[in-house]
């Protein structure tokens, strides 16, 4: 018997760095901006988020209080990745350099980054594995609603989960609400489908790109930053956000450039990552053919919507090309 | 006359890219309830001054006033903020929006976005002034006309009431472009200002009041249309005497050299281009083929070079000795190598024939690389027709070293016709090959297809210009949806007789692309 009340609520943990990736990437994306950094940002945020904390937790002895043990982290990771996408969208849109050379760079210095400042930090804490727990701040992050254990089936698959996981999914419903019905989003899809026709219409087009980077690169590195404190139960070890980053990009495409739908995909997307944890008597080679399965899905997936010849699932037109209003 | 308030008087103004003069000292004034023609050649800076206006550019020099009031337009912004709405020749819309999100894009009322409110006022502003737009359309299903009234309806509801327009005839029929000056003509006696862009001569006789001629950035002066002429204004925008008639010698021994029956293509996705088509090209004669934009003219012209998969039917070639062979199937090298000779100016002119980031000489290379057994390339004979052609055409260019895609519009598409001609072909291909040529360089281009034809070339000319597609051809096929809706003779034909043929089959709906 599949174990589905089990398995829904680790789908939905493996989801919500997934969605928060892809929601970000989706509103770079829909402004004109293929930014392939998004996986170093998530780096990044998650690294500032436990630097931040680190420091925290240090101050006080171990003694953390709520308010906090919260907004530390969170201002930190937000800072550092608005640092990653003013970065990009310097580069990109006032200096016009080739999108995906500078979104590679900097996927590359985002892992490299978290890389070295984790790798500094276990040498601080002197610790005998080669990671750092930050156990006070991630009981804060995963900390769920009180009366959710008494809810018996109910509780466990919508309420069992810390804040950020729905932070993320109102996020993607605000996104998505904001792209599909709102003057901004309407003008923001505009300068990501003809910035030409945007800047004639009187739509500050460099304005908005940098705006659709910078606050996509800050949801980004939420989800970096949930990753640590609240699935990897604050505990950061080197590399081991993996290759999530990418799968959030994959996810843009899956989803038609839509959050909402996103955060439906996001949940297949994390049961398909775990799905072999669930499928009993398997050897280890099976195994690994079941972990293969998301890449599997990502690469059916690309194919099935490279055929699709509906205008509307195309991706924003002028994805990846730099906009310079006095080109002749 | 002279006393009244002009809506936008621009003085003295000047402004140039790079080292390129675009504008020099202009003065210009424009008023209200009155159309105003831009006439100029190619590079005569038109454009680029009245961008000015929509605030895409900013002036060097000089100062632009609004209604007597110094005004400075730093944005397109701020030209609505004036009332200033410019048209531009290439649609400014988002192909994926609907016309209504299309229009209310930018608009800068706060607050909720009211789709349903806004449509009501497009309703209103169509019922006005007699414009046919469906407010729920994807821009992507419409036609180009229906694209340009969406532009229209667009500087409208923003209030607009100087209205600018680029070019906006290059791409309607006469119908559509009898409909659209109907159009201008009832804004004008609302009140408002219309500037009209143009190199076309019967235009600016037909629409406006009051006409403006520019040569190479510089104001030469103003008419009154009503007193003036052709030849007057002509000579005014080139600066010396241009013959106005096309030459059409008669044809040299006709014989069949190219016999296509039955074509069908396909698109991609599985729309029909071109059903049943059936004709004959002779050489020595130019065969003209009329339709609007998208009838399957570049369909047909790719199938015959070679470039296009055929559904159905035959493309022969006929050798002078009277023995045919058979086109379809075989690739463009191929049909080279049979020693049939496919001259092809594509109607993307540096999407397929130039490459935009390579010099001249380079470019011709593309026709003759393969030519000689040597290891290395020989550059000295393209270089010495990349001269040639410089030469010949009066390409204005620093070097054949430069960049194509450095080059105006026109030089580009000298440079291709005359590398393309250089070939010395059997059978030339031609679409649009003088789309946004100035006159001057319009004619010299004629000239060489002239020459061409007299030469026993088999010519297909694929132009948009019924004026001149009725002066230049010797017989002309109308394209309507991918049908052949009728083949005329070029001496007796009429413009409207072709006008009609293009948009109605049989009496038929008109078929949009």
């Amino acid at each position: 018997m599949f174990d589905l009340v089990g398995f829904i609520p680790r789908a939905v943990v493996q989801s919500i760095p997934l969605l928060l990736g892809c929601t970000g990437e989706t509103i770079s994306e829909k402004a004109g901006s293929l930014n392939l950094g998004i996986p170093g940002v998530m780096y990044v945020g998650a690294i500032s988020g436990v630097i931040g904390s680190f420091l925290y937790e240090q101050s006080c002895g171990g003694e953390v209080s709520t308010l906090p043990a919260i907004l530390i982290p969170l201002c930190c990771c937000l800072l550092g990745s608005l640092l990653m996408g003013l970065l990009f969208s310097f580069l990109t849109v006032t200096l016009r350099v080739n999108q995906n050379v500078t979104g590679l760079a900097m996927t590359t210095f985002g892992i490299g980054f978290g890389n070295f400042f984790g790798g500094s930090l276990i040498k601080l804490t002197g610790s005998e594995v080669p990671s750092i727990a930050l156990s006070a701040t991630s009981r804060v992050f995963s900390k769920s609603l009180p009366f959710a254990n008494d809810l018996g089936w109910f509780g466990k698959i919508f309420l069992s989960y810390g804040f950020l996981t729905y932070v993320a999914v109102i996020i993607a419903i605000i996104a998505g609400f904001v792209l599909k019905r709102t003057r901004t989003g309407l003008h923001l899809r505009a300068v990501g489908e003809n910035p030409a026709t945007a800047d004639a219409a009187g739509i500050p087009v460099n304005k908005y790109k940098y705006l659709s980077v910078c606050i996509g690169c800050m949801i980004a590195g939420l989800g970096g930053l949930y990753y640590v404190m609240d699935y990897a139960s604050g505990v950061w070890s080197n590399d081991a956000f993996g290759d999530r980053g990418w799968l959030a990009i994959a996810l843009v495409i899956f989803t038609i450039w839509r959050p909402n739908v996103a955060i439906f995909a996001s949940i297949l997307f994390g049961g398909l990552y775990i799905f072999y944890l669930f499928i009993p008597s398997s050897s280890m080679a099976t195994k690994e053919l079941y972990k293969m399965l998301p890449y599997v899905v990502t690469i059916i997936v690309l194919v099935l919507t490279s055929m699709r010849n509906k205008r509307e699932s195309q991706p924003p037109e002028a994805l990846g090309l730099p906009y310079f209003r006095e080109e002749r | 006359m002279e006393n009244r308030v002009a809506a936008v008087s621009m003085q003295g103004i000047s402004k140039s890219f790079g080292t390129i003069q675009a504008n020099y000292n202009v003065d210009l004034n424009i008023y209200r309830g009155e159309i105003l023609s831009l006439l100029g050649e190619n590079g005569s800076g038109k454009t680029t001054l009245m961008n000015m206006l929509a605030g895409i550019y900013y002036p060097d020099e000089g100062q632009i006033f609004i209604d007597g009031k110094p005004a400075a337009i730093h944005s397109p912004k701020e030209a609505f903020s004036y009332g200033i709405g410019m048209i531009h020749q290439h649609f400014k819309l988002v192909d994926v929006f609907t016309a209504a999100e299309n229009i209310v894009l930018g608009t800068i009322a706060k607050g909720k976005l009211d789709m349903a409110k806004a449509t009501a006022k497009i309703r209103t502003i169509c019922e006005t002034y007699g414009f046919d737009v469906d407010p729920e359309q994807k821009i992507y299903n419409m036609s180009v006309s229906q694209k340009q009234t969406v532009e229209i309806v667009k500087v409208l509801y923003r209030g607009a009431d100087i209205l600018i327009l680029d070019e906006p005839t290059a791409v309607l029929t006469p119908q559509e472009t009898d409909k659209l000056f109907a159009v201008l003509r009832n804004m004008r006696n609302d009140g408002k200002a219309v500037v009209i862009i143009t190199h076309k001569l019967h235009e600016v006789e037909a629409i406006s009041d009051r006409v403006a001629i520019l040569r190479k950035g510089q104001f030469i002066g103003e008419l009154i249309t009503k007193n003036t002429d052709a030849q007057e204004m002509t000579n005014m925008m080139v600066g010396h005497e241009v013959k106005l008639n096309i030459d059409r010698p008669e044809p040299v021994d006709p014989r069949p050299k190219i016999e296509v029956d039955g074509l069908t293509v396909r698109s991609s996705d599985g729309i029909l281009k071109l059903d049943d088509v059936s004709f004959t090209a002779n050489a020595g004669e130019i065969l003209g083929i009329a339709g609007i934009s998208g009838s399957g003219q570049k369909e047909l012209l790719e199938a015959i070079a070679g470039l296009q998969g055929v559904e159905s039917g035959t493309i022969r070639y006929v050798n002078d000795d009277g023995s045919r062979e058979e086109l379809v199937g075989k690739d463009p090298l191929e049909i080279a190598a049979m020693g049939v000779s496919l001259s092809f100016v594509p109607e993307d002119r540096l999407g397929m024939g130039l490459v935009g980031s390579m010099d001249l000489t380079d470019n011709m290379m593309l026709r003759s690389f393969r030519r000689g057994k040597s290891l290395f390339t020989d550059r000295k004979t393209p270089r010495e027709l990349a001269e040639k052609v410089v030469d010949e055409l009066e390409v204005s260019t620093p070097s054949v070293n430069t960049p194509v895609r450095r080059l105006s519009g026109g030089n580009v598409q000298k440079v291709l016709v005359g590398r393309e001609i250089a070939s010395a072909p059997t059978v030339l291909l031609s679409a649009y090959v003088v789309r946004g040529l100035d006159i001057n360089s319009s004619y010299m281009i004629y000239d060489l297809i002239n020459r061409q034809k007299k030469n026993g070339v088999a010519v297909i000319y694929v132009g948009e210009d019924l004026d001149v597609l009725l002066e230049l051809c010797d017989r002309i096929l109308v394209l309507c949806g991918g049908k052949v809706s009728g083949v005329l003779d070029g001496k007796t034909a009429e413009k409207r007789q072709v006008g009609l043929l293009m948009t109605q089959l049989g009496g038929g709906e008109p078929v949009e692309q």
